[in-house]
């Protein structure tokens, strides 16, 4: 049982290590915590930018209204350590995003993970490629 | 030997650097930021007087929720209040954020640029300077190294005036003046004034590690001294490191609140 706790505390401090550069710019406040939505939408522009990078795509709500959706992700230099590019979408792409959207109800969120017209999975959390690896080779003496 | 295998193993040597170089990758975005990372083997000894080289501090360079201060002077405290962050204790709501940094493309200013968004930066010795390169907005600063003496009165600039010397063979120290007082601290938004003094001490702990402690000194905002950057660990990259492009430009942060601040 101890272990057990140990465990989770452990998984817990890496998930806060991994969390943390992925809001560099901004925390919490505007978003809704205890929320997670999950939309089948076409992309119409993906903004590759500082502070955030950013998705827009249109989904229906459940009043079958289309809806033009702005989700963020974090900076290029962190979301490329992730596996993300300036080429990962384009317009007319299909989509489905797990966002987590904003208090008052605008179209306006940030992604959780996005899967792909071929099926891939981009994601948000966890620790980025390479972390835990083995290190980056040193600087040769000279 | 045969002429001809002398031939062969000239051309290979000539032109082995040019294959290689073929390969070489742009554009890197620095170490992982989950953890620095430990050494993958023992490190040699810190060459003496030298910390010239790509450094990176992975997330640890990032301090996205502000550093922990010395308690603020009235003057302090009312400066801080009219700073709305992004995180840390004045974190507000997207669209009340008035970070000079991320919503109106100001330089991020110094010492900002250590305590919040210390990406990889590069340092560069010459005979009288120290040259600090950085990733993050692809600014750089000057630390003289020739003796000459901070200014006095100065005019406030958005990265200050620096003056460095060697304490012993691998502990390097600057000290700094003369900021610009509409910059932030950091990503908490912590204010400082013009008044201020930092110092930076740069520890080359070996030939891979080099150690920051930031210590903040402005009387005017702060009631003591404190330490904002505690031996922060940074990891040498590889000499032929192409660093990315980490820009926040005006119009994009424009693009981003435009579609954010709802």
């Amino acid at each position: 049982m101890k272990n057990m706790c140990f465990g989770i505390f452990l998984v817990a401090v890496g998930v806060l290590a991994v969390s943390v550069p992925l809001v560099a710019h901004h925390g919490n406040a505007s978003f809704d915590t205890t929320k997670e939505l999950k939309l089948k939408g076409t992309v119409t522009e993906w903004i590759w930018a500082n502070p955030h990078c950013f998705l827009k795509f249109d989904a229906k709500d459940d009043t079958d209204t289309v809806r033009n959706w702005a989700v963020e992700v974090s900076n290029p230099t962190d979301m490329s350590k992730r596996g993300w590019a300036r080429t990962s979408f384009k317009a007319g792409d299909e989509v489905t995003v797990t966002l987590q959207p904003v208090k008052g109800g605008a179209p306006v969120g940030r992604i959780r993970s996005v899967v792909l017209p071929n099926g891939q999975t981009l994601g948000t959390g966890g620790p980025p490629p390479g972390a835990g690896a083995p290190a980056a080779p040193v600087q040769p003496a000279r | 030997m045969p002429k001809r295998l002398i031939v062969a193993i000239v051309a290979v040597l000539t032109l082995a650097p040019a294959i290689r170089g073929q390969n070489l990758p742009w554009n890197n975005s620095g170490l992982a930021q989950s953890s620095n990372q430990p050494q993958s083997a023992p490190a040699g000894p810190a060459p003496r007087r030298d910390l010239s080289g790509i450094w990176d501090a992975g997330g640890g360079g990032i301090g996205a929720r502000g550093a922990t201060p010395a308690p603020l002077t009235p003057w302090g405290e009312a400066l801080g209040k009219t700073h709305k962050s992004g995180d840390g204790a004045r974190m507000a709501p997207i669209a009340e954020i008035n970070d000079p940094l991320s919503t109106m493309g100001d330089p991020e200013g110094f010492p900002r640029n250590l305590l919040f968004e210390l990406r990889p930066f590069q340092i560069v010795q010459t005979p009288n300077q120290i040259l600090m390169l950085y990733m993050f907005e692809k600014r750089w600063r000057v630390v003289w190294t020739d003796g000459r003496e901070l200014p006095k009165d100065p005019d406030p600039r958005w990265y200050g005036y620096s003056v460095g010397k060697w304490e012993d063979d691998s502990t390097f120290v600057v000290q700094s003046n003369g900021t610009d007082e509409r910059t932030w601290l950091d990503n908490a938004g912590n204010p400082h004034s013009t008044e201020m003094r930092v110092e930076e001490r740069y520890h080359r702990v070996n030939q891979n590690t080099l150690e920051l402690t930031v210590t903040i000194d402005d009387p005017k905002a702060y009631t003591k001294p404190w330490v904002a950057r505690n031996k922060l660990a940074m990891r040498l990259m590889p000499h032929d490191t192409d660093l990315m492009e980490m820009i926040p430009s005006a119009s994009e942060a424009l693009e981003y609140k435009k579609a954010f601040a709802k």
